[in-house]
């Protein structure tokens, strides 16, 4: 059993020499500064094992990637064409759909955040069901709305001859669809957080609701915006179900580096591994650029 | 407010986790009760059959006279990919049967020695045009499909159907220009009865499960691509008695015809 009180039963390696008590009776040492998230000064072992198996759960997968691949023959894999078409498509896609995301997404993160009206809750719900839905429904529903025969759709092709399904446009509908509420949830956090009276302040100097948006609630939760685009960037990246049941598979128009790589898996894994790999380096670089900037807030 | 939204997703997709868990251990600890129970002469306990999904229909059918004629018995059906299923079974899956829906699949199983006995085909497939009610595009062959505005999904190349139609296309010489590869026949198929794409090429027993939501259209070379489905008793199969029942009663002419009403043809 791991004490309550006073030093934790593993206090070799982590904690540091000085112990200033944190994990049992107040000290008479001044108040540190906020920091709610300084940890204790030890690790219980009942937290640092699942920890650690967590780390390694996560990390394992990611490493047996790198350890499988075919080297050799990477250069050569990595020089086709079918692989920089793919991956051109998936980083149009995913930039694309962050900025449809965003275009509709904080609106209705602001909506969700700042006004009241009736079934708020069940709104929001509604909102978050994409994240918890398998994709390949996602894309199932998106077909029934707006494919060729869909409900909204067969409106779009007989008004305008608009058909989305088998499209890139396609690809972007369901990428947004699936990678917006990362978006939304993480702007209408932001927005709970931030205090509103500084838009009441803007209001009262007499800027109209609008105004305050653009000028005050923007500024203020920009790091939410950003972090909120960054994971929904990321999702999209990603996605899969959604986009080969809705967008389809057709190699430089739809097909993305994901549905390229469960394709190659069915009869060439080498090939799928060097696409993983190449998906993987995009994914990594992009986090790591974006962390020291905008990620450190959330 | 960002990391409390996040919490009870977490926590959700702990519980579905560890609920998924709990049935895939379920299931195991269930079937090898079961088949534990396979003593005396007539086949008892379970028989674990892994199928193609192209079998789903005419399978489910066999299985419940199975369990009818073998009263005590029980047929527990996983069908999917052939790919996928082979794989299983190489990785020590406690299966009984194992039918594929192409040769080449059930030889990467017997290359490993998995199987008891040489695989024999029971059934064959061939290749139909999938398309609308009615066929209001008049389609009547291959040829049809590469006409202008004409929405055409086929399987990818690297799944055995894709791998069929390229033959066929290529049989024909249409040069084809689709607006997918689908992952899979039925994926193709549901594209059409969605009605989001005019015509696929799938099986013929795919177009005969969709019934009245597409309609079929054969085509001469069909016969070039004609796809073999072998079955056979699993080397480690925890049921072998009830296993070669259930083999007999697949390649018996009760069988046959209940697979043959299904769309496919008899070897």
């Amino acid at each position: 059993m791991t004490g309550r009180h006073g030093t934790p039963p593993d206090p070799g390696a982590l904690a540091p020499p000085s112990d200033g008590g944190r994990n049992g009776t107040p000290t008479a040492k001044a108040p540190r500064t906020a920091r709610p998230r300084t940890p204790g000064r030890g690790v219980p072992l009942l937290l640092l094992a699942p920890a650690l198996l967590g780390l390694a759960f996560l990390l394992v997968p990611l490493l047996a990637l790198l350890l499988r691949a075919p080297w050799r023959s990477l250069p050569e894999q990595l020089t086709s064409p079918e692989v920089w078409q793919a991956l051109r498509l998936s980083l149009v896609c995913a930039t694309a759909a962050t900025a449809l995301s965003l275009v509709i997404g904080v609106p209705l993160a602001w909506l969700l955040a700042r006004t009241e009206f009736p079934g708020r809750g069940l709104v929001r719900a509604l909102v978050t069901l994409p994240l918890v839905l398998p994709p390949v429904v996602g894309g199932v529903a998106l077909l029934l709305a707006l494919g060729r025969n869909g409900v909204v759709g067969q409106w779009l092709d007989a008004w305008f001859g608009i058909t989305l399904p088998f499209t890139t446009a396609g690809v972007v509908l369901a990428e947004t669809f699936v990678a917006m509420p990362f978006l939304v949830i993480s702007v209408e956090g932001t927005l709970r957080a931030a205090d509103p009276r500084y838009e009441e302040a803007a209001a009262t100097l007499g800027a109209s609701r609008f105004t305050a948006f653009r000028r005050v609630t923007l500024p203020l939760v920009a790091p939410g915006i950003a972090a909120g685009a960054v994971l929904a960037w990321a999702r999209a990246l990603g996605e899969f179900g959604a986009t080969i049941t809705f967008a389809g598979n057709f190699p430089g128009r739809t097909q993305t580096m994901p549905l390229a790589v469960y394709l190659a898996l069915q009869n060439d894994p080498a090939a799928a591994i060097a696409l993983s790999l190449v998906l993987l380096a995009v994914s990594v670089a992009v986090l790591a650029g974006l962390r020291d900037r905008w990620m450190r807030t959330v | 407010m960002t990391r409390s939204a996040h919490r009870p997703r977490r926590r959700l997709r702990t519980a579905g986790a560890a609920a998924a868990v709990l049935l895939a251990l379920g299931g195991c600890s269930a079937s090898g009760a079961d088949t534990s129970g396979s003593v005396g002469d007539g086949p008892s306990g379970t028989v674990t059959v892994f199928a193609a999904a192209s079998l789903e229909e005419g399978f489910t059918t066999l299985g419940e006279r199975f369990e009818k004629e073998h009263p005590g018995t029980t047929v527990t059906f996983s069908f999917g990919g052939s790919d996928t299923l082979a794989a299983g079974i190489s990785g020590g899956a406690p299966a009984d049967v194992f039918a594929a829906a192409s040769t080449r699949t059930m030889k990467t199983v017997t290359d490993e020695g998995l199987t008891a006995g040489s695989p024999s085909t029971f059934v064959r497939n061939r290749l139909e045009i999938a398309t609308l009610p009615g066929n209001p595009r008049g389609i009547g062959s291959l040829r049809d499909l590469a006409a202008p505005g004409l929405k055409v999904v086929l399987c990818d190349r690297t799944v055995p159907c894709g791998a069929a139609a390229h033959t066929a296309l290529t049989a024909a010489g249409v040069d084809l220009t689709p607006v997918s590869y689908e992952q899979d026949v039925k994926s193709a198929l549901t594209k059409v009865a969605l009605k989001e794409a005019d015509a696929a090429v799938v099986y013929r027993t795919d177009v005969r499960a969709a019934g009245d939501r597409v309609e079929g259209v054969e085509f001469p070379e069909s016969a070039e691509a004609v796809n073999d489905y072998p079955i056979a008793l699993l080397e480690n199969a925890p049921n072998p008695t009830a296993a070669k029942a259930f083999v007999a009663l697949v390649e018996s002419p009760e069988g046959r015809k209940v697979l043959t009403g299904a769309g496919f043809l008899a070897p």
